[in-house]
């Protein structure tokens, strides 16, 4: 039973690893799809019908170019950066549920790699531990557009932490739990957070936006004033596991965010296969995975739509709307839920 | 077994990378090495079997402090040449004032039982576990418990008005 319960857990994390590396992968290829369709483009088209090999195209170029390390870098450090953006990207979906138990080969299996009652804790833990692969990157490479930006990076996400944590305090709040697992059942069918906290999902989703790095919220990579911010001196895949490192955050971000707010893999009607437990967790998987890429969708037409704010209305946004809001929020959930339980 | 073996292990990684962060030459390595310390006392908040506090100790200090400190040391790009001038006798009293406390240290932990008779009962404790942590901050300690909340509060509010003290002229 023991032997078993670890070849599951070791395939399920092969698999997760794949799978993350592989959607991450082809979110490159979605993205400029969409960037081309909204710019009124073709886009990449060369490789493969409808250029789908792109992504292995520029994988493969990543690989061939010269790895150059700039004289003056602190090497050890250089290396390490991009190493940790990509291992803190990664980390996080060890402990996603992505489904309702499988019954296979006459066991139960958890489609969980980590079952730990503070889930969502851990996540806020890595997200946390996620600045410090930019910040060693751009201080490493001893060039003043790469520390511009690392420092940018670092003080946008800690100011974006603070009320994305405070949000998802409502979460924990109406669940009671900080389980990820629990969270998500407390959501079955089609009662899930969003309809009881949009202006939490709301806060959250701008806090994924600026914690990934991404359009509007790109002010570290800004090129126009920065180069390329905190990767400009990085080449070949040291580069690219940077670049590579913000969709798997991307994708994990949304995961997180399909948990939280939508409910993860529950969907309505779903007491309708209570009998079939392994079609139900397909179906489940299936529901996960089209609320991930809707939420993707979303953060690339935000991409291509809203320009880049300036540094110091970032912060502005940060600190005095969406904490106060964040705040507010939480404190009417608190009195809510104290009602609700009639501790008064 | 096994965890006796990995605490110890952790333990001693511990006090290699907090040696570390005073051997370093660097400053930002310091301070990266004193994440590395967070790490490992980390994983001995879990090897006893107190995982919220191994988190928030993650959270807090790998994850915010530890990213304010290096965030002040980049800015400042320390280097050798602009590194003050340390008078000899102040090094000369700091190691005395450092060997006092490590022999107050020893004094204290002189008597300490290392090993575990038989008999003895071995406490796996689980109050590091977030619903026992809860009930007892929020039952049998709630009063120290909020005075140090107000005490935080305060530390905010005084550090707000020192920065808004001086008038800023920038628009």
């Amino acid at each position: 039973m023991e032997t078993f319960y670890w070849i599951d857990k070791l395939v399920l994390v092969v698999l997760l690893f794949v799978i993350s590396l592989g959607i991450a992968a082809y979110q490159t290829y979605f993205e400029r799809k969409l960037a081309a369709w909204i710019q009124d483009r073709v886009g990449p088209d060369r490789a493969g019908p409808f250029g789908i090999l792109q992504p292995i195209a520029d994988g493969v170029k990543m690989f061939m170019k010269e790895d150059f390390t700039p004289s003056n870098a602190d090497r050890w450090l250089f290396i390490l950066g991009p190493g940790i953006a990509m291992f803190t990207s990664l980390i996080t979906s060890a402990i996603i549920p992505w489904g309702p138990n499988l019954h296979l080969f006459g066991r139960e299996i958890s489609l969980q790699v980590a079952e730990i009652n503070i889930g969502i804790l851990f996540a806020f833990g890595i997200i946390s531990i996620g600045v410090y692969g930019i910040m060693i990157g751009g201080w490493a490479s001893n060039n003043k557009y790469s520390l511009f930006g690392a420092i940018r990076a670092s003080s946008q996400m800690i100011s974006y932490e603070l009320a994305m944590g405070i949000s998802a305090i409502t979460i924990i709040m109406i669940s009671g739990s900080l389980d990820l697992r629990e969270i998500v059942e407390s959501q079955h069918g089609i009662n899930w957070n969003i309809w009881y906290q949009p202006v939490a999902f709301i806060v959250f989703f701008i806090c994924a936006l600026a914690e990934t790095n991404r359009a509007p919220f790109d002010l570290p990579e800004c090129e126009n004033e920065l180069i390329g911010g905190y990767h400009t001196e990085y080449s070949s895949m040291k580069l690219g596991l940077f670049l590579f490192s913000e969709y798997v955050a991307m994708f994990v971000s949304s995961a997180i965010m399909a948990i939280l707010f939508f409910g993860g893999y529950n969907f309505p009607g779903m007491d309708a296969f209570k009998d079939s437990p392994n079609l139900l967790a397909i179906l489940g998987i299936a529901v996960f995975f089209v609320k991930i890429f809707l939420l993707i969708f979303v953060f690339m037409w935000i991409r291509w739509t809203i320009p880049r704010f300036r540094f110091d209305q970032l912060m502005h946004l940060g600190w005095k709307v969406l904490i106060p809001i964040a705040l507010v929020n939480m404190l009417v959930t608190g009195f809510v839920v104290a009602f609700y339980h009639q501790w008064f | 077994m096994i965890a006796t073996l990995i605490t110890q292990i952790l333990g001693a990684l511990t006090i290699a990378a907090a040696m570390m962060v005073v051997l370093s030459k660097h400053p930002v390595r310091s301070v990266l090495y004193l994440v590395v310390t967070f790490f490992f006392i980390s994983g001995l908040y879990i090897m006893m079997n107190a995982q919220f506090l191994a988190i928030v100790n993650l959270i807090v200090y790998a994850g915010a402090i530890m990213v304010l400190f290096l965030f002040v040391l980049m800015l400042l790009n320390l280097n050798k040449e602009a590194e003050p001038k340390t008078p000899t006798l102040s090094w000369v009293i700091a190691s005395i004032a450092a060997g006092t406390l490590f022999i107050v240290f020893i004094a204290a932990l002189k008597d300490i039982v290392l090993v575990t008779r038989p008999g003895d009962q071995v406490a796996v404790s689980n109050i590091g576990l977030v619903k026992n942590l809860g009930n007892t901050l929020f039952t049998k300690y709630v009063v120290p418990f909020e005075i140090s909340s107000i005490l935080f509060i305060s530390a905010m509010v005084g550090a707000i008005l020192l920065a808004k003290r001086e008038k800023q002229t920038i628009d």
